[in-house]
């Protein structure tokens, strides 16, 4: 009897030896921008380091979040680790679906992640997911310009400042507009932008009763402000414009302002790919004196499945993928510009990349948003830009939908209003809200 | 004329794939069915217990269930049209005699091997972009203002894309059909005087009318369901959203499987009664 | 075609043609010339037709992003597999139709055809759930299987198209002369349907190679084919119309190929029973 326990101790010592030296091959689930894919060219340092090898699984945003979340509501262990978002990531957590992040190595340094990204990819006060890079949006503007129009901006501008900023940048003689904005539809993409803008006006999602608040007048407030400026000071088109096309109109010198994502900060300043890299200013998105400024707060993330078979293997990979020395080996290869942003206190207090101009201006806006805490009016959900409820992938792009069919001028504020407020109740009742 | 015996073997023979497709079509209808009457939500855990018929009232009293039927047919519609039209003065133009005419037919048909994902990419990015696309150049080249195609002219521009990829399908099948036809008679009416219209109102068009039915038939059961050209080019936005994309939405984006179902069964019921009407109008032509 | 045509006539209907040929061909064309440019002459103003620098640049980085091969390979099975399994449950099936009809013949074949328009996205779950008790997710085999299932009405009504038109006396005769039931399906009824059945799969394997939704929903790494390779090249950061291009060029360009060479072959074989 003692004997055979012994044996059987002996076993799984074995298996579990053999489980961390053998080398195994894993499947990792990825979104197809660029930090990735940079990410995917230097997988062979990890190979080397670990002698585990890599499969990568490299897909559109839209396609990559329906193929996981499929893939981990089923428990299909399709993949070892998925790229998520901190949408996904208090939601899966609290399901289960997640591997815990608490136990990983000393020398990964947990803490130093940034409080509010570790915040926003916990459940419960757990960790699921370490951060490959984290953002907020701010102001890139066009410092030329600005001097042009007899303009200063400010550290922290406010809403009417913009407006009246991009109505004078615009020369739409000379192809330039004031204003770049995203407009196209997506919760991801245009329904992001407006509720970060929606929440420097006033306006929340839901109230504590999980009511929608579209026939609020924050809500019309936001959407007038914005229609209006964007008719005034914004490129033709802007209905269907996201981060991509406003990327590339500001690169080619066609806006004077572009609020977004502050990751985009290294492409607009890189020479090669942009014809204005030498003229760009930053300053913390617009707030409207309510006390909440319209940035928001997202983080690509790693995770692991609950129930895959390569744990451990996963692990070592996440643990190198978020480390500190990923962060010095790609400053080594493409400099410290490229370095992925947003994760790491340490970064922030690294001299080297404090010389990188809008590093400063990125950490300020990570620190200005609190997804705890995101909207004027008490609301009952986490998230600045999104709700961290299951059901409002769905809603958003809905609702997106139809304030886009009012930026293509197909209707008006107070139709789109009125349909995205029933939508949402409708939706939310069949989820059991109500 | 068919022994007992061979009838028998017909049978056998015909089982295997009888067999399959009977299992391809009642396990997941009836796991639809099933699906249907539950509150199933992933996100939430999976199964939450029986709905009752709250389903099937939620998706049609939407919003956007109405408008997307109308989107669904329009498309079918206008795609049908637009390549039967087009194909049949394609097929008469490639039957005459001429020049390279082995490699024009090779042009023609190309898009045919285009994938839908990668059509909608190209179509979207490189010609219908407000700011990039070639046939803005195009338009600035004449002095207009480019016309923002997929939000502003959202359904013609998906009409576009799609007809541009179904058109060589039907050119392929009217051109196998035209070039059936009995030179002599057209000669013989030619010799008679008869014009050129009246040569293909009575002569071509008669003869096309079983390649026109098939034409129909085949693109209808695939264009009932196409999803890639609108989940690139407008992600059902500016109204372009079909039955098929709003299933989709349900299911995947709003993870309401139970929902997405209850959908799921309405375009059956669309499907079938497109069938019986498309089999009312054309079915005579076809003594399949 | 015994008739005489004037030169002046064949000159108009060369150039209405090859005007016509080349407008639906543009798209493409344009593709595969921007995949050659640089990015910033891809959307340079105004385009550039030919006059850039051609570089194989793009196809440089798409070839270090992606395993293509392995894609391509997957593509090639998938494809291929499915059609070709299709056939050999499809052939009997439209011999039988053909050949000893009954009264429900043509309702069979209308209910195989209905079959197509159950909505693939509504059942993504279920076949999902099955796919992992089955042990198949990500693998060629439950791709192969799915993709046949989803062409096989096509199949079996294109081959029963073609067996109609062959004589029931030539099958009567080999009947009589002792021929079996295999014997005959063999020996006589295949070959004299070679045509049919090569344009049946030829039509398959375009419609195999671009099906995007299973093939992009039931795989990861392993079984991916050319579908899911596109789907990592639509819209990341920025407009990389170049390198979209390029790799738009490489999904299709295999299938083109295909489809150019057998051009004839899909231009008399096409007839779905249109033709009497």
């Amino acid at each position: 009897m003692k004997r055979t326990y012994g044996a059987l101790l002996g076993a799984c010592a074995t298996i579990a030896f053999a489980s961390v030296a053998a080398a195994e091959t894993i499947t990792i689930a990825t979104v197809n921008n660029g930090d990735m894919i940079r990410m995917q060219g230097l997988t062979e340092d990890f190979t080397a380091k670990t002698g585990h090898d890599v499969e990568w699984v490299t897909l559109e945003e839209n396609v990559l979040r329906q193929r996981v979340t499929t893939d981990i509501s089923t428990k299909g262990g399709a993949f070892d680790i998925m790229t998520i978002g901190m949408y996904e990531t208090p939601i899966w957590g609290k399901n289960g679906w997640l591997v815990p992040l608490n136990d990983l190595s000393a020398e990964y340094d947990a803490a130093d992640i940034l409080p509010a990204m570790s915040g926003g990819l916990s459940y419960d006060g757990t960790l699921y997911a370490a951060p490959f890079y984290g953002e907020s949006s701010m102001i890139m503007y066009r410092k030329d310009l600005m001097e042009k129009a007899g303009l200063e901006m400010p550290e922290a501008p406010t809403w009417t400042f913009i407006r009246e900023a991009a109505a004078a940048m615009t020369d739409r003689a000379n192809d330039v507009n004031g204003i770049c904005l995203r407009g196209k539809a997506g919760w991801g993409e245009g329904g992001a932008f407006i509720t970060a803008m929606s929440n420097s006006f006033g306006a929340r999602w839901f109230d504590m009763d999980w009511n929608a608040q579209f026939d609020t007048k924050p809500w019309k407030d936001t959407l007038e402000f914005f229609v209006g400026m964007m008719n005034e000071s914004g490129p033709a088109g802007y209905a269907t414009n996201g981060f991509n096309e406003n990327l590339s109109l500001f690169q080619q010198g066609k806006c004077g302002m572009w609020i977004d994502a502050t990751v985009a900060a290294s492409f607009v300043t890189n020479p090669n790919d942009s014809t204005v890299a030498d003229k760009v200013g930053f300053a913390l998105a617009p707030d409207n004196g309510l006390g909440k400024r319209s940035n928001w707060l997202w983080a690509w993330a790693l995770a692991i499945p609950a129930g895959s078979q390569k744990e451990a293997a996963a692990k070592q990979f996440i643990e190198w993928a978020t480390s500190k020395d990923y962060i010095e080996l790609v400053a080594s290869k493409e400099g410290w510009a490229n370095v992925p942003p947003g994760a790491r206190t340490s970064l922030y207090e690294n001299p080297n990349y404090m010389e990188v101009p809008f590093a400063k201006m990125t950490l300020d806006s990570i620190l200005t948003a609190d997804p705890n805490n995101s909207t004027v009016e008490e609301s009952p959900y986490v998230g600045v830009q999104f709700a961290a409820i299951p059901e409002f992938a769905g809603i958003a792009t809905e609702v997106s939908q139809e304030f886009s069919a009012v930026y293509a001028g197909q209707q008006t504020i107070d139709e789109a209003l009125a349909k995205a407020q029933a939508l949402t109740n409708d939706a939310m009742e069949a989820a059991g809200y109500k | 004329m068919a022994t007992q015996h061979s009838r028998s073997a017909a049978r056998l023979m015909l089982a295997p794939a009888v067999i399959l497709l009977l299992g391809w079509m009642l396990v997941p209808l009836i796991m639809t069915l099933y699906f249907s009457f539950k509150n199933y939500l992933p996100l939430r855990g999976g199964d939450l217990g029986w709905a009752g018929f709250e389903n099937y009232t939620r998706f049609v009293t939407s919003s956007s269930f109405w408008p997307s039927v109308a989107t669904t047919l329009i498309i079918v519609g206008g795609v049908l049209f637009i390549t039967v039209i087009l194909g049949i003065f394609l097929a008469i133009l490639l039957n005459q005699p001429m020049w390279g005419q082995g490699i024009v037919r090779i042009l023609v048909i190309a898009p045919f091997f285009v994938m839908p994902t990668v059509s909608a990419l190209v179509w979207k990015n490189m010609f219908m972009d407000p700011n990039y696309g070639l046939l803005a150049y195009l338009w600035e080249f004449f002095g207009a203002t480019p016309v923002e195609w997929l939000s502003k002219a959202s359904m013609p521009s998906i009409i576009t894309i799609v007809s541009w990829q179904w058109l060589p399908f039907a050119t392929l099948i009217l051109l196998t059909a035209i070039q059936s036809l009995d030179s002599e008679q057209l000669e013989a009416a030619e010799m008679d005087g008869a014009s050129a219209t009246k040569r293909f109102a009575y002569i071509t068009l008669p003869h096309l009318g079983r390649a026109i039915t098939v034409v129909i038939l085949i693109q209808t059961i695939f264009l009932l369901s196409i999803f890639a050209e609108i989940f690139v080019t407008t992600g059902g936005a500016f109204g372009t959203k079909t039955l098929s994309y709003l299933i989709f939405q349900r299911v995947l984006e709003s993870q309401n499987v139970g929902l997405g179902s209850a959908g799921g069964v309405y375009a059956i019921i669309l499907a079938n009664i497109v069938a019986v009407f498309l089999m009312r109008i054309v079915g005579k032509n076809l003594d399949a | 075609m015994a008739r005489a045509v004037t030169p002046q006539r064949k000159i108009i209907n060369t150039a209405a043609a090859w005007a016509v040929g080349l407008a639906i061909f543009f798209p493409i064309l344009w593709t595969i010339l921007t995949s050659f440019k640089t990015e910033a002459q891809a959307i340079a103003d105004p385009p550039i037709f030919l006059g850039f620098d051609w570089t194989l640049e793009n196809y440089k980085v798409v070839m270090e992003r992606s395993d293509y091969a392995k894609y391509l390979w997957n593509s090639i099975i998938i494809a291929g597999g499915s059609t070709l399994l299709g056939v050999i449950i499809a052939v009997p099936a439209a011999w039988s139709m053909a050949f000893v009809p009954s009264r429900r013949t043509k309702d069979i074949l209308m209910w195989m055809l209905s079959t197509k328009m159950l909505p693939a996205v509504g059942v993504l779950y279920p076949i999902y759930l099955l796919f992992i008790k089955l042990g198949i997710l990500d693998s060629q085999i439950g791709l192969v299987i799915v993709l046949m299932l989803i062409n096989l009405p096509i199949i079996v009504w294109m081959l029963y198209t073609y067996f109609k038109e062959i004589p029931g006396e030539i099958l009567e005769a080999a009947r009589m002369d002792g021929a079996t039931l295999k014997e005959e399906v063999i020996y006589i009824l295949t070959p004299m349907a070679v045509p049919g059945i090569a344009s049946t799969i030829l039509l398959n394997v375009i419609l195999a190679w671009n099906e995007a939704f299973w093939t992009l929903n039931l795989t990861a790494a392993k079984a991916a084919p050319l579908t899911a390779f596109i789907a990592s090249y639509s819209s990341p950061e920025g407009l990389f119309y170049a390198k979209l291009s390029a790799a738009s060029t490489m999904a299709i360009a295999p299938i083109l190929i295909l489809g150019w060479f057998s051009q004839k072959q899909l231009v008399s074989g096409l007839t779905f029973g249109a033709v009497k």
